[in-house]
């Protein structure tokens, strides 16, 4: 089936930016959610000795998995087969959609109720089953009040990070029958338990992301505060989990450390409220859980960045949003400028897989290399030296070695080739070099005062009167 | 070509440079795990649920079923959610605790889903064990215990043996020895359901129980 990615990142990426930017109330809720976030990260980390070899660990198993990745997940497909469970591979979008619309209607399905998943995102799960006529409900707090406001998560941790409570204390009078206008966080956060409680008894299917697949059990683990995604994974007679084929690690001791990494760097919380370790459906003498576990595991340009040594670290992200947290471009733009499911510093490194580098080159510029991305990631994902890859495939002749990626050269322009090409000759010819900055310094005059955004702020780029090496004669005069 | 041979293809053929070895998981535990002894672990696990609004008891064999019952009263309680056939329930049941009634979960969750989303005020499960370092409790629902008896009334009791409480994470899998047989589904439970999706502010009773209760059972003649 087709379905429709509606934001085009790379036409539309500055100027969204520029209207948050413009917008003194979302870049306040920014801000102090930024605040908050690294206030509560840096707290769970007291001992910068032990979170170094912590995050060295954590690295360490990611990059293990990776490196035996097709040997695991066909471990992980033997033994959640062996308990009851069914796997599906999706190599896109499509493919996954169509394998959960099979079993839904296999299974006769009206309402699906959604714990948190970033996959289902990528995939524009809801639209597809709501184009097929079966409602998809969010149940996560955050995610609810973005479907009910007809958005999508501007973070992938904290989806409604860009809302204030008296613009959610206003959707829920104007959208849920009933309900009046009330500021009081506890009474909101009770009105969206009451109307989803309904949702839980009611659905056919509980769809849920994973945190951890582990081969050797072949367990999905499952991690969450508010309880939707064990209701998710428990009530309905049907429980499908979908996940990057990224996310499976070998052992079952892999799985504390990274956790503990993941819910420390991404709220500040030594521990989950849940940890949902799930090894198969209901057995004939248990009283609930599902009848029916489904795995989709979903390709969707992930096998692109694996096939490059440099880009595969890329892969190692357990999606803990600390880069996001930590951006200072993410803090002032936040996350629907980008455009992209993932936003931040590892949508800019992860969407380009997905959704080609031709609607995604913006994202690798819209950074400033400062590295706090790199510095806070628990796996340890170089971020700025995969942004800087991704820029130099932006702008690589589309058929040179150096372009390896879908819609690499995309950024290209004859101009930018016609002063990168002047810029080799000149910097490769001794003569021609001394000859160009001469008549540079001479005719400084001449420089513009008007230079595109750079004047926008700052004053002109006027050429030295005298070269380096002038200074340099004249000094040893 | 199916999409699993696809995928599976396009991994295969990449080759990997260098192929690490099995990170050593237990090293690193081993050099950064606290050396507590059992009223330490008590302790951190007691601070850790209380940081989290769990209430935390002392009690011993003999007392708990009036000590639930004490509590249930004061939160008004009418209903409790019981094991079929457990030690707990049946010791639960000879207290005949006043003003409780109590259900046992005696027949599969389809039969009476209703029932169990509207008209259970509370339940009680025994934890298989605790992790102190983070404050959780491990669950591991049974056919006697199912997994939404921890998650749909919206009081949760949990009866805690103190003997059982690990380190750490990593500790409570290699000494239960997890990776050689899991249940359908294991738990663990660090406080009461919660969400701080609205403007950061935190909030208890999300989807799952609003209250957490833990009933720390004391061996007899072992201070508390």
């Amino acid at each position: 089936m087709s379905q429709v990615i509606r934001i085009h990142p790379a036409e539309d990426f500055k100027a969204r930016s520029r209207s948050v930017l413009n917008d003194p109330g979302q870049r306040k809720n920014f801000r102090g959610a930024m605040d908050f976030l690294q206030a509560k990260r840096s707290a769970q980390f007291p001992d910068q000795d032990e979170l170094a070899s912590l995050r060295e660990l954590g690295a360490s198993i990611r990059r293990y998995s990776l490196a035996h990745l097709p040997q695991l997940l066909e471990q992980l497909e033997t033994n959640l087969t062996a308990h009851g469970v069914q796997v599906h591979w999706a190599q896109n979008a499509e493919e996954a959609n169509a394998i959960a619309l099979g079993i839904a209607r296999r299974v006769e399905a009206k309402r699906i109720i959604k714990g948190k998943s970033m996959v289902s995102e990528e995939i524009e799960f809801n639209h597809a089953m709501e184009a097929a006529g079966i409602e998809a409900f969010e149940s996560d707090m955050g995610e609810y009040i973005v479907q009910l406001a007809d958005e999508k998560p501007s973070h992938i941790i904290m989806p409604a990070i860009h809302k204030t409570k008296q613009e959610i204390a206003k959707l829920f009078a104007d959208k849920i029958p009933g309900v009046d206008y009330t500021e009081d966080v506890d009474a909101l956060i009770q009105i969206g338990r009451q109307v989803l409680r309904r949702k839980f008894a009611q659905a056919d299917i509980g769809l849920s992301g994973v945190n951890f697949a582990v081969a050797e059990t072949g367990s999905l683990c499952l991690i969450e505060n508010e309880g939707n995604g064990r209701l998710c994974t428990t009530v309905p007679r049907v429980h499908i989990a979908i996940t990057g084929i990224e996310k499976v690690v070998h052992k079952l001791e892999h799985v504390p450390p990274l956790l503990s990494l993941l819910t420390r760097s991404a709220t500040g919380q030594s521990i989950t409220t849940y940890v949902n370790l799930i090894s198969g459906p209901r057995k004939a003498d248990e009283k609930d859980g599902p009848e029916e576990v489904h795995l989709i595991l979903l390709d969707n340009g992930r096998t692109q960045a694996y096939a490059d040594e440099q880009l595969r670290a890329t892969l190692q992200c357990i999606r803990c949003g600390a880069c996001m947290n930590h951006c200072p471009v993410y803090a002032r733009i936040g996350g629907h400028a980008y455009g992209t499911t993932y936003p931040g510093p590892i949508g800019a490194i992860i969407s380009p897989h997905m959704l080609g580098l031709e609607s995604t080159y913006p994202l690798a510029f819209a950074s400033t290399l400062c590295g706090a991305c790199g510095e806070v990631c628990p796996v340890k994902i170089p971020i700025p030296d995969l942004l800087v890859r991704l820029r130099n495939e932006a702008q690589a002749r589309p058929d040179s070695a150096e372009a390896t990626l879908r819609g690499s050269g995309a950024a290209r322009t004859p101009l930018i080739s016609l002063v990168w090409r002047f810029w080799s000759l000149v910097y490769s010819r001794l003569g021609l070099y001394r000859l160009t900055s001469w008549f540079m310094s001479r005719g400084r005059a001449l420089s513009p005062t008007e230079q595109g955004a750079w004047t926008r702020s700052r004053t002109p780029l006027i050429p030295a009167p005298q070269r380096l090496r002038d200074l340099l004669k004249e000094r040893h005069k | 070509m199916s999409a699993r041979e696809s995928i599976l293809g396009r991994l295969r053929s990449t080759p990997v440079a260098t192929r690490p070895p099995l990170p050593d998981v237990g090293a690193w535990f081993a050099a950064h795990q606290r050396q507590e002894d059992l009223p330490q672990r008590i302790r951190r696990l007691r601070s850790a649920l209380e940081a989290v609004h769990t209430e935390v008891h002392d009690t011993t064999e003999a007392d708990w079923p009036a000590l639930l019952a004490r509590l249930a009263a004061a939160k008004g309680l009418r209903t409790l959610l019981i094991g079929d056939g457990t030690a707990h329930g049946a010791a639960l049941e000879a207290s005949s605790p006043e003003g409780l009634q109590l259900v046992p979960y005696a027949q599969a969750i389809d039969a009476w889903r209703d029932t169990l989303f509207d008209g259970i005020d509370a339940s009680l499960t025994l934890a298989r064990s605790a992790i102190a370092e983070t404050g959780s409790l491990v669950l591991w629902p049974s056919a006697a215990e199912p997994r939404t008896m921890s998650l749909v009334p919206p009081v949760h009791f949990v009866l805690l043996d103190v003997a059982c409480i690990h380190a750490d994470f990593h500790s409570t899998l290699r000494a239960e020895g997890w990776a050689q047989g899991l249940p359908t589904n294991a738990l663990l439970i660090s406080g009461p359901s919660k969400t701080a999706d609205i403007q950061q502010t935190l909030a208890y009773g999300a989807h799952g129980p609003r209250e957490l209760v833990v009933l720390l059972r004391h061996a007899p003649g072992v201070a508390a």
